[in-house]
């Protein structure tokens, strides 16, 4: 069983390995610096559907398909899906389970979302909940701007802060079956609020979040930078990262070397104009299949993955309140 | 909360904030602005000068260059031009009557998926709302006042 270290973090004692990974991704990120590390490019942000809403959900179907695939599995098999997004009422994920048949919680943790997804999903497989759980995050550009800032062809211009929410869908197979990629450790962060009120610089929201989770962790594991060959945050982008670096250089950890941040590696910013970087539930949980790959190569032997989410809504927004950061951090390790 | 580990105040993370966050280019939007802009009002003036060559009379020349126009950016909204156009003119294609076009045509296209009476109906001025309620107001402050100062 798990064991609770410090005030914030589970070690698992049970190997929760990671068996597959599976991400499906829109035009833009097909596009990227990343277009290889994606397993399905759809160049359609319509994907044959009438709406964005509907698009997003054949995103989650799309790759849970996928990602029980690669696993080997049957739908049957697997024990439950845990999955999230950012329409209202987590529609896209019901919509796109629905045809599963396998129990399911809907999660909410914004941006995070994939991080809790997957801090949830070793919980469980370390409890013995279930064999096989599937841990899915989507989002939709389209969908997004729609619900949280205008439509979409209105002909405004982007602050330099804002970032780009990356449409598709990331999922991953975890499962007590053994596998080289294993999560030996999470850290949950609690809600934090310095103030922020813009919604177009969102990194500046949830930095002092990321800056906070990897303090705790390293307290709380008892560990230091240097014992990682990569911390990967979600989507602070360029603004987040230069305050997230700036943070926990004044308490003392410097992070520069080893620092990359999912949001800014997805999109090239200059030619792809995604001012600050890339963003949304789906930015980590595509990225991941980057990670995954490498560490399945070796060429990361443990790193902190750290989906990072901004927690509000439009009214919350409208009506002046702060904008709170979250995030939800995963130790893992390529085992010998 | 989390403040106490990192240690920051509101005030002292805003100035860290705002020192991190590159702001748009101001002169470079300026310009491009008074550009474009310029360009669409010569286009409006183009436009009233045939009418007039035609002999059209003052009224009616105006109102069909208005026309004309929103017709146009609502037609170029539609095959997802406008929204481009709007990227680089800025405040130069939002200013102008196109620009208020747009604002209404746009959202009509996003909201038409949620039907006809609720979704279109319900939220085509929700751009442009504001617009038409505070400029109405407006004018009626301007025309109480314009009544007894004349």
């Amino acid at each position: 069983m798990a064991e609770k270290t410090g005030l914030y973090s589970v070690k698992f004692k049970n190997l929760v390995n990671i068996k597959a990974v599976s991400s499906v991704v829109g035009t833009k990120e097909g596009e990227g610096p990343l277009k290889d590390c994606f397993d399905i490019l759809v160049n359609d942000n319509l994907y044959g559907e009438k709406t964005w809403e509907k698009a997003e959900a054949r995103f989650v179907k799309k790759s849970i398909t996928e990602v029980i695939k690669k696993a080997s599995l049957k739908d049957r098999e697997i024990d439950y899906i845990l999955a999230g997004d950012l329409q209202n009422q987590a529609a896209a994920s019901c919509y796109g389970i629905k045809t599963f048949e396998r129990p399911f919680f809907g999660l909410y943790g914004a941006c995070s979302t994939f991080g809790e997804s997957l801090s949830l999903g070793a919980a469980l497989i370390d409890g013995c909940w279930g064999q096989n759980i599937v841990c899915e995050a989507s989002s939709h550009f389209c969908a997004a701007e729609k619900q949280f800032r205008f439509p979409l062809e209105f002909g405004n211009q982007r602050p330099q802060t804002s970032t780009w929410t990356v449409t598709g869908a990331g999922a991953a197979v975890l499962s007590k079956a053994e596998s080289p990629v294993v999560i030996t450790g999470i850290t949950t962060e609690k809600i934090v609020d310095l103030g922020i009120t813009d919604a177009n610089n969102m990194g500046a929201a949830m930095a002092p979040a990321a800056a906070d989770i990897i303090l705790n962790h390293f307290k709380d594991f008892g560990s230091q930078p240097e014992d990682y060959d990569k911390i990967f945050t979600g989507d602070l982008g360029s603004v987040g990262r230069e305050l997230l670096i700036k943070l926990l250089k004044e308490k003392g950890y410097d992070i520069s070397q080893n620092h990359l941040d999912c949001g800014m590696l997805i999109y090239d910013g200059k030619k792809q104009d995604t001012h600050a970087g890339g963003s949304g539930c789906a930015c980590s949980a595509a990225v991941f299949s980057m990670i995954f790959k490498k560490l399945l190569e070796s060429k990361y032997k443990k790193i902190l993955f750290i989906p990072t989410g901004a927690l509000m809504s439009p009214t919350s927004v409208m009506q002046g309140e702060n904008i709170m950061g979250i995030c939800h951090l995963l130790r893992i390790e390529r085992r010998a | 909360m989390g403040k106490r580990e990192i240690l920051k105040s509101d005030k002292e993370y805003d100035r860290l904030v705002k020192e991190a966050s590159p702001n748009s280019p101001l002169f470079k939007n300026c310009l491009r602005a008074f550009v474009s802009g310029g360009f669409i009002r010569c286009i409006g003036q183009l436009l009233m000068n045939i009418f007039s060559s035609y002999g059209i009379v003052a009224e009616s020349r105006n109102m069909l260059v208005s026309v004309i126009l929103i017709g146009l950016a609502s037609f170029l909204t539609g095959l997802g031009w406008y929204s481009k156009i709007g990227k680089f003119c800025g405040a130069g294609s939002i200013v102008p009557i196109t620009g208020f076009s747009n604002s209404v045509t746009a959202p009509a296209i996003e909201f038409k998926k949620e039907g006809f009476i609720l979704g279109l109906g319900a939220k085509i001025f929700t751009v442009a709302g504001p617009v038409i309620l505070y400029g109405a107001l407006t004018s009626i402050v301007v025309g109480i006042i314009y009544y007894f100062v004349r």
